[in-house]
């Protein structure tokens, strides 16, 4: 593995362990996956291949950021604005078309 | 447009995700030992000046982000999480006294007539005490136009146009600049800190306040009497027959 690309293999490393701090299943499951992930890869030869691994890898780091976020919305979402969504809902229920379709039956 | 200064407000608070518990005495709730984090709206303030930033860089403007927290030492880590969002230096105003929201609008002034700045960010409210107040105490003391529960942002030349959410619907306001901003949940989604950025933002520049320092009166004006949690929830019942259930509900439930 060239010098740049071992680097780049490293700071994915050390960027998903620190993604993995928070993971809901705790950090240990996190970093058991995270680091047999790593190891069947280990003798991963070709440049292609290789920076296909790295780019799973990046979308793995942007799918956790997600997933953060959304848990994160829907809890301030549950807290603070739960009648709000009730409401909306029921209002999108009365609103679609088979619900006014069937009511006119 | 020119150059912007944005001061961004952020609370260290209890985490989302931990379970609150109330103290032995039952007068505050348990930090000792507790996950914090930045309280979600502030988050969202600190991204919205980060996105202004951005969108001013490139129209050849230029935006300055501080970003402050009142508290204690530990505060300085939720500095650290907005500098490696993005803000370029933080102001700590360091207490180890409880702060209410007065005690911290008046902090806040007394950094921005210091720092002057054009714009103030803060959320809505902090998710520990649900007070919702320091934005619109901070507008009063320094006599500033405020745009509470901002949903949607847009600027312009000294100006800026706010879409804000009110109970059943969305309000655009219309407000010159030096306004205060309060962020509401839908406005951005707040980027997560990359690690490098974390380690960058350990070198960005930290200042120190006190409160003596800026001269303010932090004493609590309202008193904590008791805190409580909510009742727990009943297990519910098997009941044997429709006549256990009828009876039940007429005799137990008194529903019938």
């Amino acid at each position: 593995m060239s010098a740049p690309t071992r680097q780049r293999v490293i700071a994915l490393y050390k960027q998903l362990t620190y993604l993995g701090r928070e993971y809901p299943a705790g950090a240990d499951y996190f970093h058991q996956k995270l680091k047999s992930a790593f190891l069947k890869n280990k003798d991963l030869t070709h440049p292609d291949e290789i920076q296909k691994r790295i780019d799973l890898g990046d979308y793995v780091c942007k799918e956790i950021e997600a997933m953060y976020h959304i848990n994160k919305y829907r809890a301030m979402k549950k807290r603070y604005y739960e009648d709000a969504t009730e409401e909306s809902i029921q209002s999108k229920l009365e609103n679609t078309d088979w619900a006014n379709g069937s009511s006119k039956k | 447009m020119s150059n912007l200064r944005i001061l961004v407000a952020c609370k260290r608070v209890v985490d989302y995700a931990v379970k609150i518990r109330v103290n032995a005495a039952g007068t505050a709730v348990e930090t000792a030992n507790v996950k914090h984090s930045m309280n979600p709206f502030d988050e969202i303030g600190t991204e919205q000046a980060i996105l202004i930033k951005e969108a001013l860089a490139k129209s050849k403007g230029t935006a300055e982000i501080i970003a402050v927290s009142c508290g204690p030492n530990k505060s300085q880590e939720t500095l650290r999480t907005a500098l490696a969002m993005g803000a370029d230096r933080a102001i700590h105003v360091e207490t180890d006294e409880e702060l209410q929201p007065l005690a911290v609008a008046k902090l806040l002034r007394a950094v921005v007539d210091k720092e002057k700045p054009d714009m103030v960010i803060l959320g809505k409210q902090a998710i520990d005490d649900d007070s919702n107040q320091t934005g619109q105490m901070l507008a009063g003391l320094l006599n500033w136009p405020q745009a509470t529960f901002a949903s949607k942002v847009e600027l312009a030349e000294k100006a800026m146009t706010v879409t804000r959410e009110v109970d059943g619907g969305v309000e655009t306001v219309k407000t010159a600049l030096p306004a205060i901003l309060t962020t509401d949940l839908r406005l951005n989604v707040p980027r997560y800190a990359s690690l490098p950025n974390i380690m960058k933002a350990k070198k960005k520049p930290l200042a120190k306040l006190t409160v003596a320092e800026l001269g303010v009166d932090i004493k609590p004006r309202i008193e904590t009497l008791k805190v409580a949690e909510p009742p727990k929830r009943q297990g519910g019942k098997i009941v044997e027959s429709v006549d256990d259930l009828v009876d039940k509900l007429k005799n137990e439930a008194k529903v019938l």
